[in-house]
């Protein structure tokens, strides 16, 4: 399970942050580090048949074929952190955030702080100092997060997108937490198996629309499904409840 | 609550919307800027309702994320650009030299030590020079050459620079991380450092090389050496913060002293660039006498103490007795 922390806010609300674990952590890196490796590959491809150029590191060609491959793959968590805000591609498709201790965004300075450390975190192989240190420190960072002052978190900006479906409580009939679950069922549909489907939409279906046959039900389409679950949403009745 | 969530969703939407736009920056005007700052206190009155009325709902857990979003942007730092490098150079890396004068002294006493121990152990002990440099190294002094004649023939002076200062920042980084471990980490690497040049040194003087060596070297090696010394003084006070921590706690402690030392970093890495340039342009090269050697070598140094010292971009000071009328 995340732990979570509160973090005092100016306006006296506090702010709750989810922090990301080793795993969520170790995820992140590993995403990352293939596309650092493809993309320095990708380039040493480039510079060797497209370019022409020699992968010798002796020869005069090595500024041009392996140094860039090499730019690529070192320094790219220091600069997509601070280009992308204390995110990189790894991190932003593991849903995790770097933030300050006080939940802000990190400074330029953190930031490269933070990656210095890496040099300590990495030893003696595989990150097991950085690791080690998730797993023993309060807040699961690694020593160039304490070094920086920055924690890395949930980016839950997903759930944000709730509120962009709240028009739709104006005109149901329903009651807020059965639309908040017609809600979810919506957004993770495309990610449910065709079973699931039925099985989940025929439920809720049959509890919300009384008169509504199972077995009827259970023949519709998938599309149908999707259709039915939609009018919920936007349903017109007089409200239910306050 | 129904009534409440539909009379504020437009404004939660506008804010969605809002920061999408302000992420991106420049596209943000100067009224949306301001009126996100305004809205921070209406959503977190909002948040502190949907958490009283509907704790684990999707609403609070959109308007918690809302709330994060909104936080993280209006806490963002603006980027620094050409003024922050300014004050970089002006207040902060000669406030944190001369914290660390002493340290300094101490890290450039302890490869000085270093450096006669190996010296010593070298003179003394001739076939240990093996712990310190490799079989061909070995096999071309003693045949009367030093292993950097003739390297320009093998590799180019660029391709070289940038080999020897990627390595040379490697190890000044790992001086200054390397004093997490209580700072001995940092005398480790120093002390290494030391031992090994006063062996080298002491080797070549007995194969009666030692003059082409401090010919090759004194271009680029006081700069070099000086960086060795003040990240280690760096790295020092990291280890120090943890044993004597200032603020409340060791982590806060250590925390404000890699910031604090950092900004020295930079300009070490800086100049360990210009210090790869001279390694791989000049010193090798037969073309520059040691006299042109000795000046750039000096000159360089000159300059690290003159940025260090901030006296390069030190503002003027006011005449106060004009302004008093004095």
């Amino acid at each position: 399970m995340d732990e979570q922390i509160s973090v005092q806010s100016v306006t006296g609300v506090d702010l709750t942050l989810n922090l990301a674990g080793p795993g969520t952590r170790s995820y992140a890196f590993v995403i990352d580090w293939h596309i650092r490796l493809l993309l320095g590959c990708a380039w040493l491809l480039l510079a060797s048949y497209a370019m022409k150029l020699s992968l010798n590191a002796r020869s005069p060609d090595a500024l041009l074929s392996l140094l860039p491959a090499a730019v690529l793959y070192f320094l790219y968590h220091p600069i997509l952190e601070v280009v992308m805000h204390g995110k990189t591609p790894g991190k932003r498709i593991a849903g995790i955030r770097i933030a300050t201790r006080s939940g802000g965004t990190p400074s330029t300075a953190s930031l490269l702080i933070r990656n210095l450390f890496r040099l300590i975190d990495s030893l003696p192989a595989l990150y097991a100092i950085g690791l080690i240190s998730c797993f023993v420190t309060a807040n699961r960072v690694r020593i160039g997060d304490m070094a920086a002052g920055t924690l890395l978190v949930q980016d839950d900006s997903a759930a944000g997108k709730t509120l962009l479906r709240l028009d739709a409580l104006s005109g149901s009939r329903l009651p807020l937490d059965t639309l908040e679950l017609v809600d979810q069922i919506l957004e993770r549909w495309p990610t449910l198996a065709l079973d699931n489907k039925r099985r989940i939409a025929g439920s809720l279906l049959a509890r919300v629309e009384p008169g509504s046959d199972a077995a009827g039900l259970a023949d519709l389409s998938e599309a149908d499904l999707h259709a039915r679950l939609l009018a919920l949403l936007t349903a017109h009745a007089p409200t239910t409840d306050g | 609550m129904r009534a409440w969530i539909i009379a504020r969703a437009g404004t939660w939407r506008g804010l969605l919307e809002s920061i999408a736009t302000l992420r991106l920056g420049r596209r943000a005007t100067m009224e949306q800027a301001l009126g996100v700052v305004e809205s921070y206190r209406g959503l977190a009155r909002d948040l502190a309702t949907a958490r009283r009325l509907a704790p684990n709902s999707r609403t609070t857990a959109g308007l918690e994320s809302l709330y994060a979003q909104l936080h993280a942007l209006i806490s963002r730092k603006p980027r620094g650009g050409t003024a922050g490098l300014r004050d970089l150079l002006r207040v902060d890396i000669p406030q944190a030299a001369r914290e660390l004068r002493s340290r300094i002294a101490g890290m450039a006493l302890l490869m000085a030590a270093s450096a006669a121990a190996g010296w010593w152990m070298i003179s003394t002990f001739p076939t240990l020079i093996g712990l310190f440099a490799g079989e061909a190294m070995i096999a071309r002094v003693e045949q009367g050459h030093l292993w950097t004649e003739g390297i320009l023939n093998i590799t180019p002076s660029s391709v070289m620079s940038v080999g020897i200062l990627a390595n040379n920042i490697v190890v000044s980084v790992l001086a200054f991380c390397a004093g997490i471990f209580f700072g001995l980490g940092t005398f480790y690497l120093v002390a290494l450092n030391g031992m090994m040049l006063g062996a080298v040194f002491a080797f070549v003087h007995q194969h009666g090389l030692a003059a082409a060596l401090f010919n090759f070297i004194i271009a680029h090696g006081p700069v070099e050496l000086s960086v060795i010394c003040v990240a280690g003084a760096s790295g020092v006070a990291l280890g120090e913060s943890i044993i004597r921590p200032t603020l409340a706690t060791r982590r806060d402690s250590f925390q404000a002293c890699a910031h604090r030392f950092a900004p020295l970093l930079l300009l070490c890495a800086a100049l360990l660039v210009g210090c790869g340039l001279i390694e791989g342009f000049v010193s090798p090269d037969p073309g520059f006498p040691l006299a042109s050697r000795v000046v750039i070598g000096v000159s360089y140094w000159t300059v690290m103490m003159i940025l260090m010292s901030g006296g390069l971009f030190r503002r003027p000071t006011p005449d106060i007795s004009h302004s008093m009328g004095t």
